[in-house]
């Protein structure tokens, strides 16, 4: 009978193994009725556990950000000096230091920041310095909320970590508006787009089995082909200025990624060593000792 | 163990004068030289794990805290400045968020271990109910600890979790209005739960003190369950360094791989994308769930249609434990012995997997895609409602009937007289000479 | 970490066995060391701090006689526009016997620019903020301890050892001065 022993601790592992991997993946929800689509993939060089960015994409990810988005999105999590940082955009082995970094003082300097004069106390606009935050397109949230009938459009720092799937579903939003299937009664001021999430049930007067996927979203298609001029020859087209911004966000978001993924491999590494040392020692001191 | 004598003799000087004033040394000798039973299995690892969990956690979260601010207004990037500007902050935070995750993997399978070889049964019960408190206190502390980066999840959780104590009749909307020091949940919310959040990590510890007191009071228990008579105490028994100093050490690393893989290369798989986006009081995410390892005790909750109900319930589910010790009418210990228990314990471990699930689903959403089903009182049989009820069903009657009932009808297995002996004989038979194969049995 | 007296004996070459157990031993010494470095490093100056390491100041809001405080790196930086009289009294102690530290006027100012005084507001005793204007030699006294410092912010009475300490500046132009 003992012979079935045995049997019992592999079956724990297993199941404890299922448990976790089941628990894992719960808390991603199941959606209500409708849903959005699956975002396409961006095909991004930063997935994966060797991934990094690709600094091009993140210079004209840059540019899509600064000509387009920033006009109603902030990124108040995001300072000119960070451009510099490594494995940023503008990253430069010469200048260890963003500060002073040319190329990141040149990109602070063509924007203009508020201050408060240092002898009046009168509010100011003065270059920015690489020390300064993104310039924020609203003086505050009541005024960006006011101006965008009533939704205030949100801070892109981390927006590619507040969405499941993050730098896919930026460039699937941002490139696939369309035209609302026939039979969806679309709100004042709101725009269909089959990657918002939500739900048309209440807005469908189609076939109630195939409502549309997909939500409303406030912000009208922001990019054209041709609307920013690219001049290292990628091309100017909408599918390329979504995929470009993505990738910018995933790196505002995760500025730290690649280090981590570096470090990561190292540590794993030692581990291994670690563990198999410390199994060779342990087997050691227990041969010959029955238990 | 209690009358664990010291072999301990100290050498030098300086040793022998600190050794009549202060013994420390002779103390950690002692400990070093415990007689543990040498048939502990792997499942026996997870106690130093756990210390490794508990002191990863309070010295990253000590490191935190130099550089976190607890404002509503500027917790927010006070975190998003630790993964930014503070010299290898983004490692330390993610260490400390992952290691909430890794801890209750731990936890969870200790507590079950704890389960399947009955150590909470005498003489261990202080050691399963002090157990129990730091449990709680676990929960306690991850909740609190949750609501720290205010995003929209830590806002909402704390929400939703306060007023479940709002829901006990009468007192709970004073005490709810004094727990969040305001009609809302904010600042003075904040400011407190960061506060307990960093006191519980050091009531946990002097738990744990506890918790490895009563242990060495009572003894290992070990996968046999028997007790290990004194006189049997040189064949059954090893010194606690080098063989299982070495035998915990090697898990810890395969531990630490699991962990690394998290924190370099899924940090965020663990936690919700809602909790990137600052709190909002005023708008409520579309789908409010708790960490992965609330789910089963959230589950649990919603399965009462009544709101104080499910609180009861939910607080039971936990309470129950504290009183397992006299629930199991058995005299055999290990559920290697127990054929029939083994069954229920195994449904068990898939009932509390399946609470998990539940948990992070839809209460109203099919469990079969596409198949009508049956409307039954409030929900349709084919919902995750009614698959709640049944495993919530299954969990208390496993501790409240099935437990005390098979302890009371089963037969079970021979049980060996020594640990010993299934080591040197029948299954496992292997001549006392020979090397014999340390991982020979699990 | 693994002592080898425990070890059961009859075990083949001491060398081989030994060397494995230190070998985990200095695994687990080196893996300390890598967990115990992040920990402490995260407690040198941040990024944004760091970020914040220069300002640049516009000299025009000094009046002749006085000094203005500006922050540079948490600290109060003086920057003192001063008079042909106390020009002329701090070049004459150039040489003067009570210098602790001695310093010549030139050797603290910007050629062309000496009329302008650039120098860190903390007493070099233990700190304290200097009071303008005060104590023996028409320079600065601090309050804490009684240290007097002269217009070029040299120490000559009192606890403190060194002359008030002059940052790394530059003048970006006549008008602007940038320190760090």
């Amino acid at each position: 009978m003992i012979g079935t022993i045995k049997v019992s601790m592999p079956r724990i592992i297993a199941s404890a193994a299922v448990a976790v991997g089941l628990l894992a993946a719960a808390p991603a929800p199941a959606l209500a009725a409708g849903g959005a689509a699956h975002p396409r993939s961006g095909g991004f060089s930063f997935e994966g556990p060797f991934g990094v960015y690709d600094q091009g994409q993140l210079q004209r990810g840059y540019k899509v950000y600064q000509e387009v988005c920033s006009a109603c999105h902030g990124m108040n999590l995001m300072h000119y000096r960070n451009l510099g940082d490594r494995h940023g955009p503008f990253w430069n082995p010469k200048y260890p230091n963003p500060n002073d970094n040319p190329v990141v003082k040149a990109l602070a300097k063509e924007v203009q920041v508020p201050d408060i004069d240092s002898e009046t106390g009168e509010p100011i606009q003065r270059d920015a310095t690489p020390a300064d935050k993104f310039r924020s397109p609203y003086p505050n949230a009541t005024a960006a909320a006011a101006g965008n009938g009533g939704a205030a459009p949100p801070d892109l720092s981390v927006m590619a970590k507040a969405r499941h799937d993050g730098a896919n579903y930026i460039y699937s939003l941002l490139s696939g508006y369309r035209a609302a299937p026939a039979g969806l009664t679309i709100r004042e001021g709101q725009h269909y787009n089959p990657y918002m999430a939500g739900d048309l049930t209440p807005f469908w007067t189609g076939d109630k089995h195939h409502v549309p996927e997909g939500g409303f979203i406030a912000m009208p298609p922001p990019l054209r082909n041709g609307q920013v001029t690219y001049d290292d020859g990628s091309p100017q087209t909408v599918d390329q200025y979504a995929k470009d911004v993505a990738a910018f966000i995933a790196w505002t978001s995760e500025p730290k990624m690649v280090e981590r993924k570096q470090a990561g491999f190292g540590v794993i590494i030692f581990l291994l060593i670690f563990a198999g040392l410390t199994y060779a020692s342990y087997r050691r001191v227990w041969k010959g000792v029955a238990h | 163990m209690s009358e664990h004598e010291s072999t301990y003799v100290p050498k030098t000087g300086v040793e022998k004068w600190l050794d009549t004033r202060l013994p420390i040394i002779r103390f950690g000798a002692d400990y070093m030289s415990l007689p543990t039973p040498r048939n502990l299995n792997y499942w026996w690892t997870f106690g130093g794990i756990l210390a490794l969990c508990l002191m990863t956690q309070i010295v990253t979260g000590i490191v935190l805290a130099m550089h976190y601010t607890p404002h509503v207004d500027l917790a927010f990037a006070s975190v998003e400045r630790i993964m930014r500007d503070v010299n290898g902050g983004w490692l330390i935070r993610y260490v400390h968020a992952n290691g909430a995750s890794m801890f209750f993997v731990a936890v969870y399978l200790h507590m079950l271990r704890g389960l399947y070889y009955g150590s909470y049964k005498a003489p261990r019960e202080m050691i399963w109910i002090i157990g129990c408190v730091i449990f709680f206190l676990m929960i306690a502390t991850a909740f609190l600890g949750y609501v720290l980066p205010w995003g929209q999840m830590s806002f909402w959780g704390a929400e939703v979790i306060t007023n479940l104590i709002g829901a006990i009749p009468g007192i709970g909307e004073p005490i709810l209005i004094w727990l969040r020091g305001g009609p809302a949940i904010d600042n003075a919310t904040l400011n407190r739960f960061f506060s307990l959040h960093y006191l519980l990590p050091f009531a946990i510890l002097g738990c744990v003190v506890l918790h490895l007191w009563a242990l060495h009071s009572a003894g290992q228990n070990n996968p046999v369950g028997i007790l290990i008579p004194k006189d049997r105490t040189k064949k059954d028994m090893l010194p606690f360094h080098p063989y299982f100093t070495l035998k915990d050490g090697f898990a810890i690393i395969l531990f630490l791989l699991l962990f690394a893989i998290f924190v370099f290369y899924q940090p965020n798989a663990l936690g919700h994308a809602d909790n990137y986006i600052p709190a909002n009081p005023l708008q409520t995410p579309a789908h409010i769930v708790p960490e992965w390892y609330m789910l089963p005790f959230y589950a649990i909750l919603r399965a009462i249609p009544d709101k104080f109900g499910g609180v009861v319930a939910m607080f039971s589910a936990i309470g129950v434990l504290f009183v397992l010790p006299w629930l199991d009418t058995s005299k055999v210990r290990s559920m290697r012995y127990r054929p029939t228990m083994r069954t229920f314990f195994f449904i068990f471990l898939v009932v509390g997997v399946g609470l998990g699930w539940c948990g992070g689903q839809l209460p109203d959403a099919p469990v079969v895609p596409g198949f009508g089903g049956v409307v039954l009182f409030d929900g349709n049989l084919n919902s995750y409602l009614w698959l709640t009820r049944l495993f919530t069903a299954y969990y208390f009657l496993f501790f409240l009937v099935i437990l005390p009932f098979v302890g009371l009808k089963e037969t079970p297995l021979p049980i060996p007289a020594t640990i010993s002996e299934p080591v040197l004989t029948g299954a496992h038979a292997m001549p006392a000479a020979a090397p014999a194969s340390p991982e020979k049995k699990g | 970490m693994a002592e080898t007296g425990v070890i059961p004996e009859g075990e083949g070459d001491p060398n081989r066995r030994d060397f494995i157990h230190i070998a985990a031993g200095a695994a687990a010494v080196g893996a300390g060391a890598m967990i115990a470095w992040p920990l402490i490093n995260q407690m040198n100056p941040a990024a944004d701090t760091l970020a914040l390491a220069s300002i640049e100041f516009d000299l025009t809001k000094v009046q002749e006689g006085q000094q203005v405080v500006i922050k540079w790196q948490g600290k109060p930086v003086f920057v003192r526009y001063r008079t042909p009289a106390e020009l002329q009294r701090v070049i004459a102690d150039d040489h003067a016997s009570d210098l602790k530290q001695p310093q010549t006027d030139a050797e603290r100012t910007k050629p062309g620019h000496e009329k302008y005084l650039v120098v860190v507001g903390s007493c070099t005793h233990l700190g304290c903020v200097p009071t303008f204007g005060a104590g023996d030699y028409g320079g600065w006294f601090c309050p804490c301890h009684g240290s007097h410092y002269d217009a070029s912010g040299r120490i000559r009475k009192g606890p403190a050892p060194l002359n008030l300490v002059v940052p790394d500046y530059e003048f970006a132009s006549d008008t602007r001065v940038k320190i760090g």
